[in-house]
């Protein structure tokens, strides 16, 4: 007789409970579940009714869209509550945007943006072919075409002097001239603080910690006001290019770090096996090392890149006035004064850093996930 | 084809000079170094030249003029016929003022922060990333700039000034029952509630935030002595505790009992003297307030906008210190039977601590560092006064950009020689 039992075939899994499942299930576990977890849920409802509901009135509902001066800002003019003037942003848009540059000139600008757009985008698409070629154009003959359009003075374009730059023209200059002056800067830094040479890598260390560890402000001030004077008295030196020496110097020691930590990742072994191939040093760097160590610090290079968007803000303290500080010019236009016009001016310049800064930061995440199947078995 | 037969020879092998490691590297540093030295010479010669032509004075001396201006915000007594070193004291002091209660308050937040967005309450996770997203994508001086043009310059006038409290929040409770169409009585209760509560003590409005003054009466000082020796004494305890519980096993509640010292001790004192302190409350008298100190709008929205910026920074630092501990830590103090304070305090507080406090002393650096931004709204720190209007007075760039820069670099320096001394106590004993 059989005495055993054995199942033959499995039983299907029974559902979990209803209460963890689905949008009940979610109400329960993630917004309501226990005392605590609910006053949460009810203090987090009070931070967004506080917030969102005004914001959006503000910025939409009861914002003034159209109008020329700022009797239609006003409250008393519209009988209602006002919200943002966005009149002030279209007025002062052009200033915001490129400063006091030429009206009739202002195709070159706009030409720049244009290339620099369409020579950046393919080259952040991983899938676009020719990216060595690509990069050479971005990073190498962008900046000199550019250089020449914006200055002028060759070609029959006429001079534009620095002076009249301004708005978002001067924030995108010196983000783009610090991101490209900073790279071959830090590698050349991050390999001579990993180099055998005691003294090479004593002046390294001494350099990058000096820019690191000094606030941004006092190096833009030494570029201004210190940095003319080390060199010989009849060299004319512009404003704005004393403030990219300054930021170029202090991303370059930023972005050395970045790379160091690059040098540090890649394996003993691929430099062994460099070596007994018989590569000299800088082939071994060149062509074994770097190509690696750059590799991994993309996504760090990409958020070094946003400490130094941001960070070009600072400029306005020595007087280059970027788009924060037209912005504060704009402020004292008495044509324009408000009680909603700071608002909406601040409401305008953060929405432009946001989105820009913001892109980035996503971007990096997105490199980091790509980059990282490698690593990962 | 007539084959060299290989020379064998002893001791090491014969190579070029030039292809001598020992020589290359001492012939490659000598030419950095002179490149090095050379450019410092051709600095120092062009800087010596152009200041005799600009007509500058140079050298230390300034520091013994008279400065003659006034600064609207001294920790120290200074008058307009102070000298440059008594500035540069009182921009010191101002600097550090702002980076002390800027760290702390920003450490609260921050962990606030933090733990909000490891919260398992979805609304709250996703307004902690929410904030941390949004403040850490704008630049620090827009913040600044917006705090102090937009938010403090739209404070109404001394006389209409917002006061911060209970009352006030009551006083708005009663007004949204009121505005419902609720029973008047029920109005009533949240009005008679607040005016039980009394007027508040904190006040803003567009000249800066009131707070009430803490009058020290006679004898405080024995209030701080006692603070002090509690603050000995817990320490003394918890190493004792620490030896008895090597040696023998047992343990002993020094945290707790410490903590007791610690309070206990100062407040004990307090009453002991009769309670020396006494608070003076900011009052309205016409157009201004009397009583109470006034924080200046630009310290306000200096620390406001730092506290808020390196919070959003501390927030990611402490969620990742808390992350990298791995689950299996507090599986395994589950399993032996810890209760979940128990493994917060010992197991996973600990770890995370580890990984947390290396990149928490970063961004105290980078607070100290940023809190320079205060010369755009013309808080008097360091660099706004000794940087901004001394370098205007004289013209002494090179020595008063030095002395700036110096006095940050000593700051960072110091904070990471006491970082890596941390470190090489923290590290983990591997095998």
């Amino acid at each position: 007789m059989e005495t055993t039992f054995v199942r033959r075939e499995l039983i299907a899994p029974l559902p979990p409970p209803l209460a963890t499942r689905g949008l009940l299930g979610f109400l329960r576990w993630r917004l309501f579940g226990g005392v605590l977890n609910t006053v949460l849920t009810l203090l987090g409802l009070l931070i967004l009714l506080v917030l969102v509901p005004p914001a959006l009135r503000f910025l939409l509902i009861d914002a003034v869209w159209s109008g020329s001066s700022r009797t239609d800002c006003l409250a008393e003019t519209l009988g209602r509550p006002v919200g943002a003037c966005w009149p002030f942003v279209f007025a002062k848009f052009r200033q915001f945007m490129y400063g006091f540059y030429p009206e009739s000139e202002q195709w070159r600008v706009n030409l720049t943006y244009a290339l620099g757009v369409a020579l950046l985008i393919p080259l952040l698409i991983p899938r676009v072919p020719y990216k060595a070629l690509n990069a050479v154009a971005f990073f190498g003959a962008f900046p000199v075409v550019a250089f020449f359009l914006l200055v002028g003075d060759v070609f029959g374009l006429p001079h534009v002097e620095t002076r009249y730059w301004g708005g978002m023209l001067v924030t995108l200059v010196i983000t783009f001239t610090a991101l490209i002056g900073s790279i071959p800067l830090g590698v050349l830094f991050a390999l001579g603080r990993a180099s055998k040479l005691p003294i090479v890598r004593m002046l390294c260390v001494i350099f990058v910690e000096f820019w690191r560890g000094v606030p941004l402000v006092t190096v833009l001030f030494f570029a201004t006001y210190m940095l003319p004077l080390f060199l010989p008295g009849n060299w004319r030196f512009d404003p704005l290019a004393r403030v990219l020496v300054g930021e170029v110097l202090f991303a370059g020691a930023y972005m050395a770090e970045v790379v160091r930590g690059g040098l540090q990742a890649v394996p003993r072994g691929q430099y062994e096996g460099a070596t007994a191939l018989g590569l000299g040093y800088w082939r071994m760097m060149g062509f074994v090392v770097l190509p690696q160590a750059l590799k991994y610090v993309i996504p760090a290079m990409v958020n070094s890149f946003i400490a130094l968007f941001k960070d070009t803000t600072l400029v306005l303290i020595v007087s280059i006035f970027d788009l924060l500080g037209q912005l504060r010019a704009a402020f004292a236009d008495p044509n324009w004064a408000t009680p909603v016009t700071l608002f909406t001016g601040f409401a305008f310049a953060g929405i432009f850093y946001f989105l820009i800064s913001f892109a980035m930061s996503r971007y990096a995440l997105y490199t980091e996930r790509r980059l990282d199947t490698g690593a990962r078995r | 084809m007539e084959l060299r037969k290989p020379e064998v020879k002893d001791g090491p092998p014969r190579v070029a000079l030039r292809n001598n490691p020992k020589v290359r590297s001492t012939f490659y540093q000598v030419i950095v170094l002179l490149v090095v030295l050379g450019c410092a010479y051709a600095f120092a010669v062009n800087a010596s030249a152009n200041l005799r032509a600009q007509g500058f004075a140079s050298g230390f001396g300034f520091l013994g003029n008279t400065a003659g201006f006034g600064i609207n915000q001294t920790l120290i007594a200074y008058s307009e016929t102070d000298s440059y070193g008594r500035v540069f004291l009182v921009g010191l002091l101002n600097t550090l003022l702002v980076a002390v209660v800027g760290c702390v308050f920003a450490t609260v937040l921050g962990f606030i922060i933090g733990l909000a967005r490891l919260s398992p309450n979805w609304l709250i996770a996703r307004l902690g990333g929410a904030y941390v997203e949004t403040i850490r994508n704008l630049p620090l001086l827009f913040q600044i700039l917006f705090w102090y043009l937009a938010v403090l310059g739209a404070m109404p006038a001394p006389r209409n000034s917002i006061g911060l409290g209970l009352q006030p929040i009551l006083m708005a409770i009663g007004d949204a029952f009121a505005g419902l169409g609720l029973p008047a009585a029920t109005v009533e209760i949240w009005r008679s509630l607040a005016t039980w509560v009394g007027p508040p003590d904190v006040y803003i409005n567009n000249r800066g935030v009131i707070l009430p003054q803490p009058l020290l009466g006679e004898g405080f000082e024995w209030v701080a002595i006692a603070f002090g020796v509690g603050v000995i004494g817990a320490f003394a305890l918890r190493i004792v505790a620490r030896r008895r519980l090597d040696a023998t096993g047992e343990t002993f509640a020094a945290g707790w009992i410490g903590l007791a010292l610690i309070v206990g001790l100062p407040v004990a004192t307090l009453y002991a003297l009769g309670v020396p302190l006494s608070f003076e409350h900011p009052q309205l008298r016409g157009f201004n307030f009397v009583g109470g100190v006034r924080l200046i709008p630009e310290l306000v929205a200096l620390l406001v906008a730092l506290i808020t910026y390196t919070a959003a920074f501390i927030a990611e630092v402490v969620r990742g210190g808390v992350l990298a501990v791995p689950r299996g830590q507090s599986e395994a103090a589950q399993a032996l039977g810890l209760r979940r304070s128990v493994i917060l305090r010992l197991i996973i507080v600990p770890q995370a601590l580890r990984v947390i406090v290396p990149p928490l002393t970063n961004q105290y650096l980078n607070l100290t560092k940023n809190s320079s931004l205060a010369v755009a709204i013309g808080y008097p720190d360091l660099f706004a006064v000794f940087a901004g209007t001394t370098l205007n007075q004289t013209h002494q760039a090179i020595e008063i950009i030095a002395i700036t820069m110096a006095v940050y670099l000593s700051i960072s320096l110091i904070t990471s020689v006491l970082m890596n001394w941390y470190n090489a106590r923290m590290r983990l004993s591997e095998r």
